[in-house]
């Protein structure tokens, strides 16, 4: 009992039995299924599933966005009711105020928030170093490369200090190379910050190499099927080796390349 | 779409020199009838002249300010009501229902039928033209500023949440700047729409502006003032857009490159 509640305060989040239809015109859609998860402080869980599967709709519900339809999304000891500054989104596409150049963008919610003006200077500045963009702080977004508008987003949300940070695909839309030294900067800095990220993708690699944990989840209505306790994050943080090439990652790479297309067969 | 280069401004001062040109030809040869084409050198002189002398009691500029007084009250008014109350129903579906059936019936109805009316309620003076202005410029400037809010990214929302924003900070900081290029777009609208519709409204009852002059001029045969105020009205109408156009560079630099 002790052991229970103990491990209750250490989860950032818990979902119990967490279902979502969307109820259409025409005919209903189940995106979740009876999804349970707890996501303790500290972990950076990469949830990996065919497209369609209701990543983003578990991602939504944990921001705030949408409502289950039954079962319980709870941050805190707290239910989920709403969006706010705890659970910081990085949107698959940048989501960045072509009003304001990137500075006005990064202090965004700190001004929103009332923060004291030499506070949200500093905190700006850090930030921005943070993601490596000093010297851009006057240019407006529009000018910036995809990648470096994504950079931007990461600070915007990061200089909130959220408890819970959500990625819907953010690197999506990048090039290879671009993906490959933003996942570096994202490992460097939950490394230094510890904090506890939930990232959504449909990049095996890109999963097992970030991860301490990769949920698989299943075809509509999504659940989770599978998950695994991973640590390439830190062979590659430790050594900056490419991990890719050891037989322990090459297996269960395989292995959750096996199930999720035994899901998706009877759909394609 | 690329901003004119040099080559098209060429091009396009080419074909005004060479109306220009046809003009001065035509008429020298005395191809068309003087009281129908003034040849250039009158409309210059009745230029000078009604600069000078005025046209029935009032000079060239008093006719046009006077025109320009009416549109500028009409079209101050309309931005002040019609982007709130757009902003509003674009927020906010409740509201909008209450506005659209009136705003879609009045809409596409021709001015001058429900200027008749105004002109009953209000008389000749400036009331009933500066009114007939007013709801010709508050229709496209409420519908896109509607437009634009219902357009507006739901990640631009979203993502002003997230880090903390509430409701009415939202309101302010993202979606009214959001909205501002359709906003410039739809009083740019308003402004040419307002501008036609006063030509007619100085042509049913009026004794200065001009749009008035023109139609004076008219019954006298003066083609030289016809001539030359319009001219002058198109002049002033590109000038107007030309305007807006500066400000909304200013206010709004990020226009078409999001």
């Amino acid at each position: 009992m002790v052991e229970n509640i103990k491990s209750e305060t250490n989860n950032v989040v818990t979902l119990k039995n967490l279902f979502l239809k969307y109820v259409g015109e025409k005919r209903d859609v189940d995106a979740l299924q009876n999804v349970n998860l707890n996501i303790k402080e500290g972990e950076f869980i990469c949830i990996l599933g065919p497209s369609g599967c209701g990543k983003s709709t578990l991602l939504n519900i944990l921001a705030g966005f949408i409502k289950p339809s039954s079962g319980e999304a709870i941050m805190d000891d707290e239910s989920i009711t709403g969006p706010d500054y705890h659970k910081g989104v990085v949107f698959q596409n940048p989501v960045l105020y072509p009003w304001l150049n990137v500075e006005d963008n990064v202090s965004f919610g700190l001004k929103m928030r009332k923060f004291p003006k030499n506070e949200i200077t500093e905190l700006t500045k850090t930030y921005l170093e943070l993601v490596g963009l000093s010297g851009f702080e006057k240019n407006r977004p529009y000018e910036l490369s995809g990648g470096m508008k994504q950079r931007v987003s990461l600070a915007k949300t990061l200089v909130n200090k959220p408890r819970l940070i959500l990625m819907d695909e953010p690197f999506g839309a990048l090039d290879a190379l671009t993906r490959h030294n933003m996942q570096k900067l994202i490992r460097e800095i939950w490394n230094k910050t510890t904090n506890t990220v939930l990232l959504i993708t449909h990049d095996v690699d890109e999963a097992l190499e970030l991860a301490t944990r990769v949920l698989v989840m299943s075809c509509r209505p999504g659940t989770i099927i599978k998950e695994f306790n991973t640590d390439f994050t830190f062979d590659i943080l430790k050594n900056n080796n490419n991990s890719r090439c050891t037989k322990e990652y090459i297996d269960i790479r395989e292995e959750i390349l096996k199930i999720i297309n035994n899901q998706c067969n009877e759909l394609l | 779409m690329n901003k004119k280069t040099a080559t098209e401004k060429i091009i396009s001062m080419g074909t005004l020199v060479s109306i220009l040109f046809i003009w001065i030809i035509v008429s020298a040869l005395g191809l068309v009838d003087q009281n129908l084409v003034p040849n250039p050198k009158s409309v210059f002189v009745a230029f000078v002249d009604i600069m000078e002398n005025g046209y029935k009691n009032f000079t060239l500029l008093e006719h046009l300010a006077e025109s320009m007084k009416r549109l500028i009250i009409a079209f101050f008014f309309a931005a002040i009501t019609a982007i709130p109350l757009g902003l509003a129903s674009g927020y906010n579906s409740k509201i909008r229902a209450v506005f659209d059936p009136l705003i879609e019936f009045y809409r596409p109805l021709p001015p001058l039928a429900y200027y008749t009316l105004l002109v009953l309620w209000m008389g000749i003076e400036n009331e009933s033209k500066i009114s007939l202005l007013f709801l010709a410029c508050f229709a496209p400037a409420y519908i896109s500023c509607v437009s634009a809010v219902i357009k507006i990214k739901e990640d631009y929302i979203n993502s002003a949440y997230t880090v903390g924003a509430n409701k009415l900070q939202i309101i302010r900081y993202v979606i009214f700047p959001a909205c501002l290029p359709d906003i410039f777009t739809g009083l740019r609208t308003s402004l040419g729409v307002a501008y036609t519709t006063l030509v007619s409204a100085e042509m049913v009852a009026a004794n200065s502006g001009i749009g008035w002059m023109v139609l004076d001029a008219s019954r006298y045969l003066r083609s030289d003032i016809i001539f030359l105020g319009i001219i002058i009205m198109g002049i002033t109408g590109i000038l107007l857009d030309k305007g807006i156009q500066l400000i909304e560079h200013r206010f709004v630099p990020w226009k078409g490159k999001e």
